[in-house]
């Protein structure tokens, strides 16, 4: 039979607010345990949450750049568990009323053609603290630094089709939180996880199958693993005539398989009810105005411009505004060479090459943005040549110095472009190779373009590759065509 | 007169005068409470005395004084509720969960009353978690009326209010939810007022039913408790809830006129069942009032009948979740060699918390479950917005409501602990006020059977200024206030 895959996602992103959600701790992540937990944190008798406004307007902002409809009331509820590093025993999230409804974001396939994905709602939550297994004798250590952190949990409709999909849409998320400021997009230290909801229906049947939620899967590699895997172990099971449980799995990336969480950690009530200590969330059109106009230059909207305006390929546009890291760098090297045509072919050659051969990700490039666009700046105003440049960026790389019209001048890469001297070598050279002269002369004229290389040769060789190339090529032409 | 029978601003000015110290009268009540609070006969109003922390606050409010910088309140004796945490004080809320549990952090009314230099002489018995209506829930035995040992003192705040009503402090601090100032205030002869919510801050008093929740002053007369909310009350940033509203100054309206104010009696509030010699104490009180040139309505409060089940729902609904956080896990007690997280959970709650705890977390369970929650919370929500809508609807015409505050004087200990509903019944008059937030107090209305017993009255929004000018008025042209339990 052939099946159809029907993926929703969730996604979870750490706010990146100085203090958490409701407390004035700080939320800098890798501080030594419980030293950023206050008695808010800690889940103590008798203390209060305080919302923080600045989670508010981040995720008032998230709603705003997916064309989102934003919640002008929202409400924080109560989800009632017991768990250790929960310190309450309930989370404060919103069921009801979420600070971001329905909205769409629009992904690239394969293909190249754009797929829109719904999102159900985005809503505020807190983070729960963090467990330790290890180095307690048997006992857990809890660490509560995490717990009160915010969060926006962003639900997708079921339209996401393949595991690739999938990926293209955590990426896009990725790509817009980051642009926004409001996550730091560090999957590593957990600030974005990614739960995947997975069903298979028969091809052309509109009922969806039963689903299972693959839980915190914080990898792009690992959500694409993760969800092949389990289709295919759903695959299995319908294909011989099974039935799928509703659970939740977790995914094993080194047995590359999902497994069933035990059922009694899944089977809760959570009791949802609005929190009394905190009020409704109320706010009016001109606060959502107010962050609507602090928005800044989304991924698409880059990509946009880059082509209608900066007059790059629309592939070029593509990989330079996906990413943050990559669309920061970017810019940084076309406003330092004034050139973005030429600033996107070092960053989508040399730089990429580089950076791929060595796995080296480009916020840790050892060549700075400014450093490349003052090299492209070079090249541009005939100070060197494109191979020079080249030279240029390899010591760069090695961290050989750090000023660009230093390590021009210490490798002896400045290109003589005095008409003067140009014209004494090609005078010199044309001179002492009179044989190759009468070919030129006695030649056909149009074969004559092909000859001109080997006098460029001789000039270069003379000048110790020090002469520029142009100039070369024109005052041989000259000086070649002025004797047929 | 004997220093403990001297009211709360007596003392204030006799600290003011020099007619006394603050040490000189703060060990006079140390003594008292040793004498009377202790042992086996005791009254057993305090779990915690801080008599060393007690003698040098003191200290320091005579030196503050001798500066020259005292306030009203320098050096006065007093006593909290021990559901206030207090910054290096055992703070138990009448729990053997909590039996260890020592806060690094003072409550905002704890931290209110400390900048004016009062002088905390321990913390109050309570039943457990604020659960309950007797004091004989709580983890360290029930509270004795000073009126008459074998009775209750009322709860939840029942150790303020006997250690009030014994004078072993001119006042305490209380915390109502359902009733729990003005039923003991009643039970035991005190003025106890619980203000509009959001009028004193939440933050460090343990959460029961966290929409419900609000404290208050327990005195003996309204003149104290306006001296004691004027402390008490602040907006604090820390509570969310906390209502950014001035603090006026409450004993400066204490003698306006009540001509012309209008009282209104709710037909629900004296029922054909209400005890007979009850209903006429409370009419005598109230005309005393037109004497105070007040005029009487008839009024209808038609969901007051609905407040129990609805009360039911909602405080046990919050405190199940407000209760969760008492795990064993980070504070408090924790069961002895628990096999595994689950068993740490059960076992140290189990044993934690007492019956009546448990009784309203099942409840409160049972109506947030899946399936039930829209039958039984949203309904109580709804069923609060009625009663609020009905007092609404009353204050547009009245300037008070008044009533009794309990359908009978204190009754025996042991006599209703067996019977869960019977107990909530007691609660029937007090428990609307919190479910519409408003402000409602109890003052002395007279004795029956030697007991006494609490007129209420429950004012609009804010309206704290002038209920104190109404009980204060009241208290001028009658004695009630000023009966004290015999022998004590």
């Amino acid at each position: 039979m052939e099946w159809e895959v029907v993926i929703g996602l969730e996604i979870h992103a750490q706010l990146a607010t100085k203090s958490k959600i409701f407390s004035g701790s700080s939320t800098a992540f890798g501080a030594e345990p419980n030293t950023q937990a206050s008695l808010v944190d800690l889940g103590l008798p008798g203390v209060l949450p305080v919302f923080n406004e600045e989670a508010l307007r981040m995720a008032v902002k998230f709603g705003c750049a997916i064309d989102a409809e934003i919640g002008k009331v929202s409400v924080f509820d109560r989800k009632n568990y017991f768990y250790p590093d929960s310190p309450k025993g309930y989370q404060t999230t919103q069921l009801h009323h979420p600070i971001v409804g329905m909205g769409h974001i629009d992904i690239t396939l394969d293909d190249g053609t754009t797929k829109r994905i719904n999102v159900t709602r985005a809503h505020l939550e807190e983070d729960a603290g963090k467990s330790l297994h290890e180095d307690f004798h048997g006992m857990s250590g809890i660490d509560l630094n995490r717990a009160g952190t915010p969060l926006i949990e962003i639900v997708s409709e079921p339209e996401i089709r393949s595991a690739k999909e999938a990926v293209a849409y955590f990426k896009k998320m990725h790509s817009i939180v980051t642009y926004l400021g409001i996550c730091d997009g560090d999957l590593s230290q957990g600030s974005m996880r990614c739960d995947c909801n997975v069903s298979l229906r028969p091809k052309g049947q509109e009922e969806f199958g039963t689903r299972t939620e693959i839980k915190n899967v914080n990898s792009f590699r690992f959500v694409e693993q993760a969800i092949n895997v389990e289709i295919e172990r759903q695959m299995d099971i319908l294909e011989d005539g099974g039935s799928i449980t509703q659970e939740t799995r977790l995914f094993d990336p080194n047995k590359m398989e999902t497994r069933s969480m035990r059922s009694k950690e899944v089977a809760n009530d959570y009791r949802y009810f609005p929190c009394p200590d905190l009020l409704p969330v109320v706010i009016d059109d001109e606060y959502i105005q107010s962050v609507r106009d602090s928005l800044p230059e989304l991924p698409d909207q880059k990509k946009q411009r880059l082509m209608d305006v900066n007059g790059l390929s629309e592939y070029d546009a593509s990989v330079l505004s996906a990413t943050r890291e990559m669309a920061d760098y970017f810019e940084a090297v076309a406003k330092a060479c004034d050139d973005y045509k030429l600033a996107a072919n070092w960053v989508m050659g040399e730089l990429s090459a580089a950076l791929n051969k060595n796995e080296v990700e480009i916020k840790n490039s050892p060549v700075k943005a400014e450093q490349l666009g003052a090299m492209i700046a070079r090249i541009k105003d005939n100070t060197i040549s494109s191979k020079g440049g080249k030279d240029v960026f390899a010591a760069l790389w090695d961290e050989k110095g750090d000023d660009v019209d230093a390590l021009i001048d210490s490798l002896g890469l400045k290109q003589v472009s005095d008409t003067g001297a140009i014209e004494a070598i090609v005078d010199e050279v044309i001179a002492n190779n009179q044989a190759q002269v009468d070919q030129y002369v006695n030649a056909e004229p149009d074969k004559r373009g092909k000859m001109i290389g080997f006098f460029v040769g001789q000039v270069m060789k003379a000048s110790k590759g020090a002469a520029n190339p142009g100039m070369v090529n024109k005052v041989l032409k000259e000086k070649l065509d002025a004797k047929c | 007169m004997a220093l403990h029978n001297l009211t709360l601003t007596q003392i204030s000015q006799g600290l003011e005068a020099g007619d006394f110290t603050s040490v000189e009268i703060t060990k006079h009540f140390l003594d008292r409470i040793k004498q009377l609070d202790q042992g086996e006969n005791g009254i057993n109003s305090f779990i915690t005395v801080c008599e060393e922390q007690a003698l040098a606050d003191a200290k320091a409010a005579d030196e503050r004084r001798a500066a020259g910088n005292a306030s009203k309140w320098t050096g006065v004796p007093f006593a909290h509720k021990d559901i206030f945490c207090t910054d290096g004080t055992l703070t138990t809320c009448g729990s053997k969960m909590l039996s260890n549990f020592i806060p690094p952090y003072d409550a905002t009314v704890v931290e209110n009353m400390k900048r004016e230099g009062a002088v905390c002489l321990g913390k109050t018995n309570m039943d457990e978690f604020a659960m309950g209506s007797s004091n004989e829930s709580s983890f360290y035995g029930a509270v004795k009326n000073p009126w008459n040992l074998e009775t209750i003192p009322g709860g939840s705040s029942g150790g303020s209010a006997a250690a009030v009503a014994a004078r072993l402090v001119p006042a305490a601090t209380g915390t109502d939810t359902g009733g729990s100032i003005r039923q003991p205030s009643a039970l035991c002869g005190l003025t106890g007022l619980k203000p509009t919510y959001g009028r004193c801050s939440r933050w460090g008093m343990i959460a029961y039913a966290s929409s419900l929740d609000q404290a208050g002053p327990m005195a003996r007369t309204a003149e104290d408790a306006a001296m004691m909310l004027n402390v008490m009350a602040s907006f604090d940033s820390k509570d969310s809830t906390s209502i950014d509203q001035d603090v006026p100054d409450y004993t400066a309206t204490l003698n306006d006129d009540l001509a012309g104010k209008v009282i209104g009696l709710p037909k629900e509030f004296f029922p054909e069942s209400l005890d007979g010699e009850m209903k006429q104490t409370m009419l005598a009180a109230i005309e005393k009032f037109k004497e105070l040139g007040c005029t009487v309505k008839e009024i209808s409060l038609p969901s007051t009948d609905l407040a129990i089940p609805a009360y039911y729902v909602v405080a046990p609904a919050e405190c199940s979740a407000n209760l969760s956080r008492m795990d064993g896990v980070r504070f408090g007690y924790r069961c002895d060699d628990p096999k595994d997280v689950e068993d740490l959970y059960k076992r140290s709650r189990g044993e934690g918390f007492g019956d009546e705890v448990k009784r309203r977390i099942m409840i409160g369970t049972y109506a947030l479950s899946t399936g039930f929650y829209d039958a039984y919370y949203v309904k109580a929500q709804k069923i609060r917005r009625l009663i609020k809508n009905d007092f609404v609807k009353a204050f547009a015409e009245v300037d008070f409501i008044m009533g009794p505050v309990t359908p009978s004087p204190a009754f025996k200990i042991g006599e209703k602990s067996g019977d869960p509903v019977e107990m909530y019944m007691e609660d029937k008059f007090t428990l609307s006020c919190n479910l519409a937030g408003l402000p409602g107090m109890s003052i002395p209305a007279g004795l029956i059977n030697g007991l006494p017993v609490g007129l209420q009255i429950m004012g609009n929004y804010w309206s704290e200024a002038s209920m104190l000018n109404a009980a204060h008025k009241f208290q001028q042209v009658t004695d009630f206030h000023n009966a004290a339990p015999q022998g004590i």
